[in-house]
């Protein structure tokens, strides 16, 4: 691997780490379908990454092949510099790989902090023996978890609702619970899968700023997914652009802004 | 008091002791249910072939006997030990995990991400089959189910109520220990469901598969122990019902009994199961000694499915069961 150890400094003067993900040469195929195609990059320590690009480009499947929902046809995955043999989507989330979904994939029934508790069961020690005792251990645990938990509440201003079984809750702040139910599992990376989707400009905005506040309070690595272009824009520190699943751009916004076939994928190409 | 007044107390007490019973089946039903939202068909099976293990493996029978007999022309039925009751009870326990490893390997875990009314169907196929193959594994006969449970009149009710009231209640001692045993079972399970790791875990993957897996739940260990559980209930209530009536096929149709329970106290509480259990319990034994005479009795028949039907049209969710939450 190169440059693992050096970094880059952002637009805004953050300093970037070494290389946390890389993904090489990976291919996705569905029987005939091929919905990725041998693309490669990396993700930094830190940083906010971006994947765009038109419907249908190969997006979500890259999303979940870092998640480890879908195994690569071709291709690896170095994680931490090592390689990732294939593994269920469990494992990996156990790794330290977070996520929300497009169409918000919360527990309806439970409220919003057993939702968001969930979210810490990869890091709850206590075996289920004494568990199921509810010996000293496990209660002193609990307690733990809680206390970081009421962080994330605090921090991403859902205080009010927290006892609410989540299927009341509108849209917006669903979309909050589903991303503080991922941070409290203190990711090493953060997968945002369309986070502003649906979203009014009021929501939009205060979710881009939970984004940008979450990178600069607790340094999480975070890749999303997005259609707004403008949003992206303003938050990502580097972007890759997908069109009929390959990689046609990678760079800061700047640059793939003024690339010629991110233009053309984006705003069509007269064919003549 | 008048006789009159002191019999309705006995029939109460009679009836909430056999609500017990009822609330024993219904609960492994709740906890399936509740973690991974199939009505399991085969929870009374799921007790019959409890009660029948427990009962061969205490008795030294040789498992398959028919079987290696009829193949081999052997004579083989019982190993010539018998094995003490707790011993007995903690290898049938063992016994039910097993079961619960195997259902998931060859069932369960082809069907994650289905329709709920597939997976029902599943355990339907299943019910049927470990009828059959608990019969083949420890023949059809029926048995008697004997673990040291204290059986018949319990005498200190009776003379203790006849020093108070001059008119003796006559209570089962068998009932009695299943209405501690089940207090304690429901205080334990509502505990670890509640506010255990794993009982969140459970709620979790009821909910939402995809989510659950997104937070690092293996869907694999939950369902291993949900049907482990299943299975230990399933072996409560086989021993309470086998030692009061003997193990026969007819412990599976136990089941039956459990539904209307759950329409009462709503499939998805624990407490729910208990409180729906002594409703009925009580309410077919009252309604039996206040009106059954006058109808012709026979009315512990029936009664229970009318509360049910009358439940569903104006309570559908049940007592306790879960708000049926859609926004508009």
């Amino acid at each position: 691997m190169n440059d693992m150890s050096d970094g880059y400094i952002t637009a805004d003067g953050r300093q970037i780490g070494g290389v946390l993900m890389e993904l090489k040469n990976i291919t996705l195929k569905f029987g005939g379908v091929t919905a990725i195609s041998d693309i490669s990059f990396d993700i930094r320590q830190g940083e906010i990454r971006a994947i765009i690009g038109p419907n249908g480009a190969g997006k979500s499947s890259m999303l979940n092949v870092i998640s480890g929902f879908y195994i690569p046809t071709e291709g690896e995955v170095w994680f931490k510099g090592y390689k990732r043999g294939p593994m269920r989507p469990y494992q990996v989330a156990q790794l330290g790989i977070a996520r929300t979904f497009q169409n918000i994939a919360l527990f309806d029934g439970m409220s919003v902090l057993d939702n968001i508790m969930t979210g810490r069961l990869t890091l709850m020690k206590s075996g289920l023996l004494s568990q199921a005792m509810w010996w000293g251990s496990a209660s002193k645990e609990e307690d733990e978890h809680r206390e970081k938990v009421e962080k994330i509440i605090d921090f991403l201003e859902i205080q009010p609702i927290r006892k609410t079984p989540v299927g009341r809750l509108p849209y917006g702040l669903k979309k909050r619970v589903e991303l503080a139910r991922a941070l409290a599992a203190e990711p090493k990376i953060l997968l945002l899968d369309e986070p502003m989707a649906g979203m009014n400009v009021e929501e939009k905005e205060d979710m881009c700023r939970f984004i940008l506040d979450v990178n600069d309070e607790f340094g999480t690595t975070i890749v999303l997914i997005e259609h707004d272009m403008g949003v992206v824009m303003d938050l990502s520190d580097r972007v890759v652009v997908m069109d009929y699943g390959r990689k046609i751009g990678d760079g800061p916004p700047d640059e793939v802004r003024n690339n010629q076939d991110v233009i053309d994928a984006y705003l069509g190409v007269a064919h003549d | 008091m008048p006789d009159q007044l002191l019999f309705a107390m006995e029939v109460t007490l009679n009836g909430l002791m056999a609500g017990v019973m009822y609330a024993l089946v219904a609960l492994g039903f709740v906890l399936i249910y509740k973690a991974s939202g199939i009505f399991n068909y085969a929870q009374g099976v799921l007790a019959l072939f409890a009660a029948l293990t427990l009962v061969g493996i205490q008795q030294g029978q040789v498992p398959f006997a028919h079987l290696i007999n009829a193949m081999t022309g052997m004579h083989v039925s019982h190993f010539g030990w018998t094995v003490p009751s707790v011993l007995a009870i903690i290898l049938t326990a063992g016994v039910m995990v097993g079961l619960a490893v195997i259902i998931e390997k060859l069932v369960l875990k082809h069907l994650v991400n289905q329709a709920p009314i597939i997976l029902f169907m599943a355990t339907i196929g299943l019910a049927y089959f470990l009828e059959g193959f608990g019969d083949v594994m420890w023949g059809a006969d029926i048995k008697k189910l004997d673990v040291g449970l204290p059986q018949g009149i319990s005498e200190t009710v009776e003379s203790v109520t006849d020093s108070i009231f001059g008119y003796g209640f006559f209570i089962d001692n068998l009932d009695i220990v299943a209405t501690v045993v089940a207090v304690l079972l429901v205080t334990a399970l509502t505990l670890f469901s509640q506010y255990s790791k794993q009982g969140r875990a459970l709620r979790a993957v009821a909910d939402d598969h995809q989510a659950a897996l997104s937070v690092g739940i293996s869907l694999r260990f939950i369902w291993i122990l949900v049907w482990s559980i299943a299975g230990f209930v399933a072996l409560v209530a086989g021993i309470m019902w086998g030692s009061k009536s003997g193990v026969q096929f007819s412990l599976s149709l136990i089941a039956l009994k459990a539904l209307p329970v759950l329409m009462l106290g709503g499939f998805t509480s624990i407490p729910g199961a208990i409180v729906g259990g002594l409703i009925i319990g009580v309410g077919e034994k009252l309604f039996e000694f206040a009106i059954g005479p006058m109808i012709g009795g026979a009315t512990e028949n029936w009664f229970a499915y009318v509360l049910a039907l009358i439940f569903l049209v104006f309570r559908p969710q049940g007592l306790f069961g879960e708000k049926i939450i859609e926004r508009v």
